[in-house]
């Protein structure tokens, strides 16, 4: 079907030449940051909130807001992707690299799911959580992260699909076997590479 | 060739196109290779330039799942819009357009008993859906929608909307309205909640944070609540 026009169909809405090819397939460029969750946005403590690290670990842990703010403000420069079709060229967050606590837990496991508050559930293959890849962020472009964007903490995997940055992160389990989270078991991609565009089941 | 799995991409032609308020129209489509969809499910639409640039968006089926073969898309034009300008400004009956779907089985309504619809302006489409299947599937099943738009004019669906249809005027209401005016509030949810079962709430997203911050404070739980956000709004 690669040959089929739409007719009087021009792209209105390219990305910027230079940034072309930055945009995986069938995303458009996107100035805001655009929301996407599948509920209300929880209403999350930092008081009593904590990040867990459990499941297939040497040893499990447990850390309150000011540890894991003590844990030191990485800035990360990325481009995100969301399966609703928008991308975001040249933002940041602030947060601490997952390698830290993977540090101190010692995973066993080849698989992980991430638990947010208010039940929302995300898997991934450890390779995407490790090496530098994924972080707990709680800033963007230097200011909190706002509820609405997953704060006051969420996951930052930018090199998938957003729906895999969990928003409102409070623990993360360690599996031996994949186990399909919350939009992975509705119809969404298991894995979600923005660049193999894994949106849906069959891609 | 090639064999088509769910969800792949196909060619739908353009069967009919109404008109529905100055800025929204909804239009038919044909699919050679049709499921019957969930309502509150959406398809995703691909525009593809003879350079070979493309653009996706994603549209929710308006229409029944009984409507079989067909499919019905109703698209809100936005100002510089890519892909709703197009749908406005260049498609006729008769044309065709690159579709894939249904996707999503979470904002979809299954029968769930009591049900409350909560729409913002085109947030209503996949409700539309949910309220055509019932009607012709259950009328007497425990339904009720909560609607909001800016004025008269932009009431999506306008002859469809019955008893169970709570409508406010965010704007400017019409000439001798008794209704609900202003925009969603605590007095309107407790009129039109059932207190239990499920709520569907959808439409731009500072429109899901409010209706659903009412929501929770009119008693329903988080899990019982589900919400899409159609607009990058912030
Ligand atoms: C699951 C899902 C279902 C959807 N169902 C429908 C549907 O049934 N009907 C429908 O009309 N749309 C629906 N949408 C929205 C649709 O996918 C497109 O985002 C919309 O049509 C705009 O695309 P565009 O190409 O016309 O505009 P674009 O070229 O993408 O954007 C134009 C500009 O307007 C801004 N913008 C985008 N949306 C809004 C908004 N709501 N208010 C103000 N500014 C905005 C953008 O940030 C951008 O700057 C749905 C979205 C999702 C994710």
């Amino acid at each position: 079907m690669a040959d089929f026009v739409s007719r009087g169909f021009g792209g209105g809405r390219r990305a910027p030449e230079h940034l072309a090819k930055r945009m995986p397939p069938g995303q458009y460029y996107e100035k805001g940051f655009p929301v996407l969750t599948a509920g209300p946005t929880p209403r999350v403590d930092l008081a009593s909130w904590t990040f867990k690290v459990e499941g297939k670990v040497v040893s499990p842990g447990e850390w309150s807001w000011e540890q894991v703010a003590g844990l030191g403000l990485e800035q990360i420069p990325c481009d995100i992707h969301c399966v609703t079709k928008w991308s975001k060229l040249d933002t940041s967050f602030g947060g601490v690299s997952l390698d830290r606590f993977w540090d101190r837990v010692e995973p066993r496991g080849g698989f992980a799911v991430a638990r947010s508050t208010g039940g929302y559930t995300t898997n991934l293959p450890m390779e995407d959580l490790t090496g530098g890849k994924a972080w707990l962020v709680w800033e963007h472009e230097g200011t909190p992260l706002t509820p609405d964007h997953g704060g006051p903490v969420r996951l930052l995997v930018p090199h998938l699909y957003l729906w895999k940055s969990a928003k409102w992160i409070s623990q993360i389990r360690v599996l031996a076997d994949d186990y399909p989270g919350f939009w992975e078991a509705n119809g969404y991609h298991n894995r979600g590479d923005p660049w193999r565009e894994q949106r849906y089941w069959n891609d | 060739m090639e064999r088509l799995t769910p969800g792949a991409w196909q060619i739908a032609t353009v069967v009919g196109i109404k008109q529905e308020t100055h800025s929204v129209r909804s239009y038919r489509l044909k699919l050679a290779e049709w499921v019957p969809h969930l309502p509150g499910q959406h398809y995703d639409v691909r525009l593809t330039a003879p350079d070979g640039y493309r653009a996706q968006r994603s549209y929710s089926v308006a229409s029944s799942p009984l409507d079989a073969g067909e499919i019905e898309l109703t698209v809100d034009r936005l100002p510089d819009g890519e892909v709703s300008a197009y749908f406005h400004e260049v498609l006729v009956v008769g044309d065709q357009i690159e579709v894939r779907g249904p996707f999503a089985s979470y904002f979809v309504w299954r029968g769930e008993e009591p049900a409350l619809l909560v729409g913002g302006a085109s947030g209503i489409v996949p409700l539309m859906s949910m309220l055509r299947h019932r009607r012709l599937t259950s009328p007497g099943s425990a339904m009720r929608l909560i609607y909001s738009v800016r004025t008269a004019d932009d009431v999506i669906f306008a002859d469809e909307l019955g008893e169970e249809s709570f409508i406010t005027f965010s704007r400017r209401p019409p000439e001798g309205w008794m209704g609900h005016t202003g925009r969603i509030d605590a007095g309107l949810v407790s009129r039109a909640a059932f207190g239990e079962g499920v709520a569907y709430v959808c439409g731009s997203n500072g429109f899901v944070e409010t209706a659903s911050g009412l929501l929770l404070d009119a008693g329903y739980g988080p899990q019982q609540i589900k919400t899409e956000r159609f607009g990058p709004t912030s």
